[in-house]
């Protein structure tokens, strides 16, 4: 039985071209009507999928469809196919139904922007190629999404194309991405050679032939290459210097790209290519280093950040490194549960963080905030929701989610990632907090005349702002039905030791058992002993413990006490600002990486190989038949007789060689 | 008889006249003539080879060379006419239009 899943990404493909060709003609309505048309029959049909797919008989799942071959070389070919498993059917849910609220919350949110229909068109582009790459049954076709969500993701942080600081973040991510991409790319030929193929089922199948690798081998190799893909991709050290940057894109765009789905596809593939980390315990334990560091690290930048933007990116940073923390715990399915969450509350978060920016004409900065609780009351309680879910307080999505990650990072033997995780969990908590009081509490601290400071997301049109104002309702609708989701969307994965069924975790099982390694394999069945349950308890309590630590210090240093935070930084003096400029990071690698590489492209690339060796060659060659030329032009001198003395000359010379090869 | 050499020395001295007052004259007629006089050198070797060899061949390429000497003659003084009539000179390093 063939579902037709190939109509799931060409929706989203078509709405793009018919907005994209032709939309600079069409009325606003029409534009909405075709993108936000387009997404939701994509998510209606992804539904109809759903229902389907509970109907499947196991033993048809995945769900494999192939239309046709893509290409053929040799022994290797790739084809046009759609893998369908559980994993994919919750990213594809996750991405059409978040994706269809932001389509819908941007026609708000993009009223007053030029290039409506472009917008719209690139959101658009960015859907099919999402859906490429978590529907895709071969690793290629993955490539080819993969590629497309950068594209789509570089587009559209360089929306405001004009201002300099949003081309070149455009221009950073793009590039960033490129070295993750690489390794990626690597990965992939490492695959073809050593398997024949990129199908999905024939690379789990040969992988499985292979024994678990006790020290650094061909899977290793694979697999850290696929995680420095993913870290380009998913935002993790140290690759990360993109994310914050690509704030400078529209607020839904953040939120939908660079927060919700495509910074998750890292954790997807490598939840996807758990049959090759599964077998390289080394990979998978940089997974979960990476993941901790990038966590703890990226937690503590978003304590310090004033933009309210750069904090929610650093949170997805952190967050991000949470769900590789679980994957390189090789608890696959609460990585991917964290990023379900993760998709609503940060959506959430990164919504409502626009709608204050819609709402203050442009406003980013959180010291010019304060007090808006009275001002936007509906974005204020779901921007609460959104806080206490990200900062892990039951029975919030993210609570569930969060502590299923460092249950078992705990679980695994790894405590000190545990523990890391943890402190990176109290700060999240903290920071997030913080972003919650500045922003909704204490007195406001704008502007209240009308030549307010026009900040990044350039709402000129809008005019001057003298008070904050509610956003409308086509953007508070989004916001409450995410808000919905961020409270009951953990509820799917109740953890038994809380008298749930963790059910969420059982639905995703087959994913990641069918090709395990055999000890692991028996290891996940035998999981969730009765006698641990009391540990597991013990241990959410000191999560719990966490956040309402970090909670308690936000709001002595920003509600209590307002005086003190700027004395703390003063005193801190230099460690604060290193804090602040982000630990130099973009300065170092400007230092180490980029310099060096403009400096060896101007003088050795450019003024010596190109400008001196290949030019030269030209010019020379040139030159010289220039010279030639002079010379012979000396001959046409259009003087009769000496044309007739060259072929006197001539017939001499013939005639002195034909009597000397008569001699001879 | 006259030997063959004789013709031959003969055809060769005239021929290099022809060639030299070519080279060297200025006025268009006397350069034609020079060619004139190329050709009859050459005619000259042809008729002696016959003469010497008893092939009539020979004397079939005279008859060929002088009809085209004929055809030449007269193109070229057309030729040398109509440049006069252009030019009203017949100096040939003054017909130097081809120089770049």
């Amino acid at each position: 039985m063939s579902l037709h899943l190939w109509i799931i990404p060409l929706l989203p493909l078509a709405g793009a071209a018919i907005n994209g060709l032709l939309g600079k003609r069409f009325p606003k309505a029409m534009v909405n009507a075709i993108a936000l048309g387009s997404t939701a029959a994509a998510f209606m049909y992804a539904l109809w999928v759903a229902v389907q797919f509970a109907g499947l008989p196991a033993d048809q799942i995945p769900h494999i469809e192939r239309y046709a071959t893509w290409m053929t070389a040799g022994t290797f070919s790739a084809e046009y196919g759609i893998y369908l498993d559980q994993l994919s059917l919750v990213m594809l849910l996750v991405v059409t139904g978040v994706g269809f609220l932001i389509h819908v919350y941007s026609v708000g949110y993009m009223e007053h922007e030029g290039g409506y229909y472009r917008y719209f068109a690139y959101l658009n582009i960015f859907m099919f190629f999402m859906l490429t790459l978590i529907l895709a049954n071969n690793y290629l076709l993955m490539f080819v999404g993969w590629e497309g969500v950068g594209l789509a993701s570089y587009l559209l942080i360089g929306f405001w194309f004009l201002k300099d600081s949003a081309a070149n973040a455009g221009k950073k991510a793009f590039i960033t991405n490129r070295v993750g991409d690489f390794g990626f790319l690597i990965a992939l030929f490492l695959l073809i050679k050593h398997f024949g193929s990129l199908q999905y089922e024939t690379v789990f199948k040969a992988v499985s032939a292979y024994p678990v690798e006790a020290s650094a081998g061909l899977l290793t190799a694979i697999g850290l290459l696929m995680m420095l893909g993913a870290s380009g991709k998913s935002a993790q050290i140290p690759l990360y210097v993109w994310l914050p940057d690509a704030m400078e894109g529209p607020t839904p765009v953040s939120a939908l790209i660079h927060a919700a789905t495509m910074v998750t596809a890292g954790v997807y593939m490598v939840a996807r290519s758990n049959a090759v980390f599964n077998r390289a315990p080394i990979a998978l334990a940089v997974v979960a280093i990476i993941g901790t560091l990038t966590a703890i690290f990226a937690a503590s930048i978003g304590i310090v950040q004033t933009d309210i933007k750069k904090v929610l990116a650093y949170s997805t940073i952190s967050q991000l490194g949470y769900m590789f923390m679980g994957c390189g715990v090789a608890a696959y399915g609460a990585g991917i549960f964290h990023l379900m969450t993760h998709a609503f509350f940060k959506a959430l978060l990164f919504l409502s963080a626009g709608a204050i920016i819609h709402g203050l004409g442009g406003e980013q900065d959180m010291r010019h905030m304060g007090g808006l609780r009275k001002y936007m009351p509906k974005t204020f309680w779901c921007m609460t929701i959104a806080t206490f879910t990200i900062a892990g307080f039951p029975p919030l999505a993210a609570f569930f989610s969060k502590d299923e990650i460092l249950w078992a990072t705990w679980a695994s033997g790894n405590h000190l990632l545990w523990l890391i995780g943890l402190i990176a969990a109290a700060m999240t908590s903290f920071y997030m907090f913080r972003l919650w009081f500045m922003t909704f509490f204490g007195e406001y601290r704008g502007v209240q005349a009308d030549d307010t400071h026009h900040g990044h997301d350039s709402h000129d049109a809008h005019g001057g702002h003298g008070t904050p104002h509610e956003s409308p309702m086509i953007m508070i609708v989004p916001l409450m039905i995410l808000a919905l989701l961020s409270f009951v969307g953990g509820w799917v994965g109740v953890p038994s030791a809380l008298g749930g069924s963790d059910h969420f975790d059982h639905f995703l099982d087959p994913v990641f058992t069918t090709y395990a390694p055999a000890p692991l394999a028996a290891e996940a069945t035998a999981a969730s002993h009765e006698d641990e349950r009391g540990t597991e308890i013990a241990f959410m309590l000191i999560s719990v413990g966490a956040a309402a630590l970090g909670f308690l210090g936000a709001w002595y240093l920003y509600f209590k006490r307002t005086d003190l935070p700027a004395k703390m930084a003063a005193s801190a003096g230099s460690i604060y600002t290193f804090v602040l400029d982000k630990y130099k990071v973009d300065e170092f690698y400007g230092a180490a990486i980029i310099q060096p590489i403009i400096l060896a492209s101007t003088n050795i690339l450019w003024k010596g190989i190109d400008a001196t060796l290949i030019d030269g060659a030209v010019n020379e060659s040139a030159v010289g038949a220039q010279d030639i030329s002079d010379g012979v032009r000396q001959m046409q001198s259009g003087n009769i007789r000496s044309y007739a003395g060259w072929v006197a000359f001539g017939a001499a010379v013939v005639i002195a060689f034909m009597v000397w090869k008569g001699v001879r | 008889m006259v030997p063959l050499s004789y013709y031959l020395i003969l055809s060769a001295l005239l021929f290099a006249c022809g060639v030299a007052g070519f080279l060297i004259k200025r006025n268009i007629i006397t350069i034609f003539m020079s060619i004139e006089l190329m050709l009859n050198a050459v005619n000259l070797t042809f008729v002696a080879f016959a003469a010497e060899l008893r092939m009539l061949s020979g004397h079939v390429f005279v008859f060929f060379v002088m009809v085209v000497a004929a055809a030449e003659a007269a193109v070229g003084l057309a030729i040398i006419i109509s440049v006069f009539r252009t030019r009203e000179t017949l100096n040939v390093d003054r017909v130097n239009l081809l120089k770049l």
